[in-house]
């Protein structure tokens, strides 16, 4: 048995559904994300998992107790918030020892609690220090310690590093991730941003519009998104409209023949549908062992740095591809004529039609 | 600021420049200081150094020590009383008014509403509130007429007059409770929703959220405004002057009678009396000021 | 946590009675003169007393004059504290504070000591200085609300920038104070403008002891005397407050309806 399940949930506001049958099982000890753009539920589901909003439907079980009508302050859950939410009257140490402190524990234990979180997230002579004196990367460590001081069976965390620098973001949440394996604590971790949750997660699931898209792990979600808006919204994508020549996977984009490893049942020649190539997928060379190659012109040449991203156009569609920089080579120029490759099963075909 | 430049900068180029400039920037807050001297530093200055010279202008302690005599300490004390009283009971009313609006979970027009009103209730202070409470709660006005005519209920045979201490606070609280909701209004935002999140989710009840959390957060603020209420109070005369004329013993009724017939007969203890007046509405309002900054520090 | 709670509903319900009530008595009140049915009559009668439009009129003017002097005083300051001289800022701060700290009646006190006929400067001579001496007194009452709006008003735009840009056109001081940093700040400047006639209007307590036929005594003269009439100037009051605050409002919603926010 699964040591959160989520059953069957939904959360409406009148008419309208923000959340539609939100089913998950989670294992103990494992790290999920709930991965969307604002407003597509990931947030409401993770505030009924803490208990701050009820169901209209579903069932919610951390550890076979089902808890779904249960308060908050009953359930035994941690979070941390994107603001933080340290209480700004308390000092470090009294904000980590907070729980206790509510749940009447003797004040040695939790000092000693308290030393043993600070050490924990390698504060620890931060203790007398009021919250407005740190950091916000220091700030989320405390709430960090905070939220597990009170050993919750399950840690949930709502955006935790979209208010902090971009480096902060990247140590943190290696941090929280770290913190969370030598815990062996479950953790659910809402986000919008994709390489966070592909780069932190045992699992990620995919929400759009309160409907989960996809349930997998990073691998999975990056390298076979079953939906065009999974495929968007992870990674970066080329969407290339593609007309079906023939069942057994020939097309053609823009006239130029490619083949594609999926299947094309249930479509019928002639019909027009969006394939996806990853940027990363895509080389700048005539190489032998890809089936496929297609023949444009650069469009526009960006350098990342250690990346230069292409743009190459046909006709009606272009791609982005992606090239390690070597500064024996330099880039093409715009309006060079090239011809770029791939592999046959790189070409992804998407759900849906092409519209 | 670009103003600052090193010595050797200054005398690099033309340095006589660099110092009229200078001077310049003092003579655009001349005219704002030359007002605040002669119409508000000066003439306080005046009544307080006056308040320790005797009528030949000799120094003497001898005016604050007639502070002392039985009807100058009852108007005092009638005066803190009204000013505390309205401004704990205002206060208290107006948090909880001001917390029902905004985090009470009630539609969302109500709270511009509130605010809109009180900033209409709490300027609507002076002789028409006096007015407007005579209308309502006087010998002949609407209420206790009502309570007369249908519950059989004459309050003024048991005990209730408007003219007198409470009924004086009962129309205070009238612009008191607006100011209140006014001031707090932006204190209560500083609340976050997380706060409680936090605690409750912490395991925290909802007493535990207002004991360790809410109260001590809001607390310089709710006790600093209660101060501004209470200095407003203190300096207030229109209201109660509209109200008992000069029927009631409060400081600043004293004080105008004073200046209008010197019924103290004696120039220099009304200086004092303004004086004590200073003291009182400074002390509360030094309090407010120092508490707000304290507040201030947390709200980040 | 949208819980249906009841006692916010009550605190509101209360809070509302309160402030309710007495504006319905006041305006029952005002209707009771004509014997044994309602009019308007003591509406009637006070618009038409020559005492209400004469005092009404002064303390309009008063109000007027007050508004433009202390437009003309802070809005340069403030102006100058911002852009050359932040660091007095605290002080002028403390200064523009005090006029809630000593109140108005001792202000009022020291004012006819200072000025009264036999000093060196003396504003209470004449009718005319005595006029301009309760409109700097108003000027003074107002200071903190009118600072307080127009310094926000200020550090809400970059003044800093403005002035430079301004500059570098080719303005002037008086093309940039005018043209370029009073529009910008035209809704402060109106907010505490509607402020100051609020405060204006019916102020008692300087206009009785510098001894000035304004609105505020006319007022309590009317109380002392009158039985109706009171109650129906306490609507006209409320009126004229309800006006000053709408019209703060008005402004404030018009200038966000200027600047495109982003959705």
């Amino acid at each position: 048995m699964a040591f959160l399940e989520i059953e069957h949930l939904r959360k409406s506001f009148g008419t309208l559904n923000v959340v539609e049958d939100f089913d998950l099982a989670v294992a103990r000890g494992e790290f999920i994300s709930f991965l969307g753009p604002s407003g597509c539920g990931k947030t409401t589901t993770l505030r009924m998992v803490a208990g701050f909003e009820t169901p209209s439907a579903g069932a919610i079980r951390i550890d076979g107790k089902d808890v779904t009508e249960a308060k908050p302050n009953q359930r035994n859950v941690g979070m941390v918030f994107q603001s933080y939410a340290l209480f700004p009257n308390m000092t470090i140490a009294d904000n980590v020892g907070f729980g206790l402190r509510v749940a009447g524990r003797p004040a040695a234990e939790i000092k000693s609690r308290v030393e043993e979180m600070l050490a924990l997230i390698k504060l620890p002579q931060l203790g007398g220090r009021y919250p407005y004196q740190l950091s916000g990367g220091q700030q989320q460590r405390v709430a960090l310690a905070r939220a597990l001081a009170v050993k919750p069976k399950l840690l949930l965390l709502d955006e935790p590093l979209s208010a902090l620098d971009a480096k902060i973001r990247v140590s943190l949440r290696q941090e929280i991730r770290q913190i969370q394996r030598e815990l062996g604590i479950t953790a659910i971790y809402v986000t919008h941003d994709q390489e966070e949750a592909l780069s932190i997660s045992d699992r990620i699931v995919v929400m759009s519009q309160g409907r989960m898209e996809q349930v997998g792990t990073p691998f999975e979600i990056y390298n076979y998104p079953r939906t065009r808006f999974v495929a968007s919204f992870v990674g970066t994508l080329n969407v290339l409209k593609a007309q079906v020549v023939d069942v057994s996977g020939k097309l053609t984009v823009d006239g130029q023949p490619v083949a594609t490893a999926a299947h094309l049942d249930g479509t019928r020649p002639g019909e027009i549908r969006s394939v996806a190539l990853r940027p990363e997928a895509v080389s700048l060379a005539d190489a032998d062992g890809e089936s496929n190659r297609l023949h444009g012109t650069v469009e526009e040449v960006s350098f990342l740095g250690s990346v230069v991203r292409i743009r190459v156009r046909f006709g009606e569609n272009a791609v982005s591809l992606d090239t390690f920089n070597k500064p024996s080579v330099p880039p093409p120029d715009r309006g060079t004529k090239v011809t770029v490759s791939f592999a046959r099963d790189a070409l992804l075909l998407l759900d849906g039609d092409a519209t | 600021m670009t103003q600052s430049a090193s010595p050797q900068a200054l005398s690099s180029r033309a340095p006589g420049f660099s110092l009229s400039r200078v001077s310049w920037d003092w003579l655009g807050v001349v005219p704002f200081f030359l007002f605040a001297i002669l119409f508000l530093i000066l003439p306080t200055a005046f009544l307080v150094v006056g308040a320790f010279q005797d009528s030949v202008g000799n120094f003497t302690l001898r005016n604050i020590a007639n502070l002392t005599q039985p009807s100058i300490v009852a108007a005092y004390w009638i005066s803190i009383k009204v000013s505390a009283a309205s401004a704990i009971i205002g206060g208290a009313v107006g948090f909880l008014i001001a917390y029902a609006a905004i985090a009470g979970g009630v539609p969302g027009w109500i709270r511009p509403t509130l605010m809109t009103f009180s900033g209409v209730a709490s300027n609507f202070a002076g002789v028409p509130l006096a007015f407007a409470f005579l209308a309502t709660l006087g010998r002949t006005g609407l209420v206790t007429a009502i309570l007369i005519k249908y519950f059989d209920f004459n309050i003024y045979q048991h005990g209730f007059n408007l003219l007198s201490f409470w009924g004086l606070v009962l129309t205070y609280l009238y612009f008191q409770i607006s100011l209140m909701i006014l001031i707090m209004a932006p204190a209560i935002d500083g609340l976050k929703r997380e706060w409680r999140e936090a605690a409750t989710i912490l395991g925290a009840t909802t007493w535990q959220y207002w004991r360790y959390i809410a109260l001590p957060v809001l607390g310089p603020s709710l006790l600093g405004t209660t101060l501004l209420l209470f200095a407003n109070a203190f300096g207030a005369i229109a209201t109660a002057y509209g109200l008992t004329g000069s029927s009631l013993n409060i400081v600043t009724i004293l004080l105008f009678a004073q200046i209008r017939g010197d019924v103290l007969h004696d120039q220099n203890l009304g200086y004092a009396l303004a004086l004590g007046m200073i003291v009182i509405t400074g002390a509360s309002n030094i309090a407010y000021i120092w508490l707000r900054a304290r507040s201030e520090r947390w709200q980040r | 946590m949208k819980r249906a709670k009841i006692g916010p509903w009550i605190a509101l319900f209360l809070g509302t009675l309160y402030f309710i009530v007495p504006l319905i008595a006041t305006f029952e009140f005002s209707l009771r003169m004509r014997r044994g049915e309602y009019s308007f009559d003591a509406y009637a009668v006070v618009l038409a007393d020559a005492r209400f439009q004469a005092t009404f009129g002064y303390s309009t003017a008063l109000a007027f004059a007050t508004i433009v002097v202390g437009v003309l005083l802070v809005v340069p300051t403030a102006y100058w504290v911002n852009l050359r001289l932040p660091k007095l800022r605290p002080v002028i701060e403390f200064i523009t504070l005090l006029p809630l700290v000593i109140p108005a009646i001792v202000l009022v006190f020291g004012y006819l000591r200072i000025y009264n006929s036999e000093s060196w400067l003396p504003m209470t001579s004449s009718e005319r200085l005595t006029d301009l001496l309760l409109t700097f007194g108003y000027v003074t009452l107002a200071l903190p609300y009118m600072y307080r709006a127009v310094d926000n008003g200020l550090r809400a735009i970059d003044v800093r920038t403005l002035t430079e840009a301004a500059q570098s056109l080719g303005a002037g001081w008086p093309t940039i104070l005018f043209r370029v940093i009073l529009p910008n700040v035209r809704v402060a400047v109106l907010s505490g403008a509607f402020l100051t006639f609020a405060i204006v209007i019916g102020e008692f307590t300087l206009a009785a002891l510098l001894d000035r036929p304004a609105f505020g005594p006319y007022l309590q003269l009317i109380g002392a005397n009158r039985a109706y009439e009171p109650s129906a100037l306490a609507i006209i009051a409320f009126g004229v407050t309800w006006a000053c605050m709408g019209l703060i409002n008005v402004v404030g919603r018009a200038s966000h309806g200027q600047t495109p926010k982003a959705p």
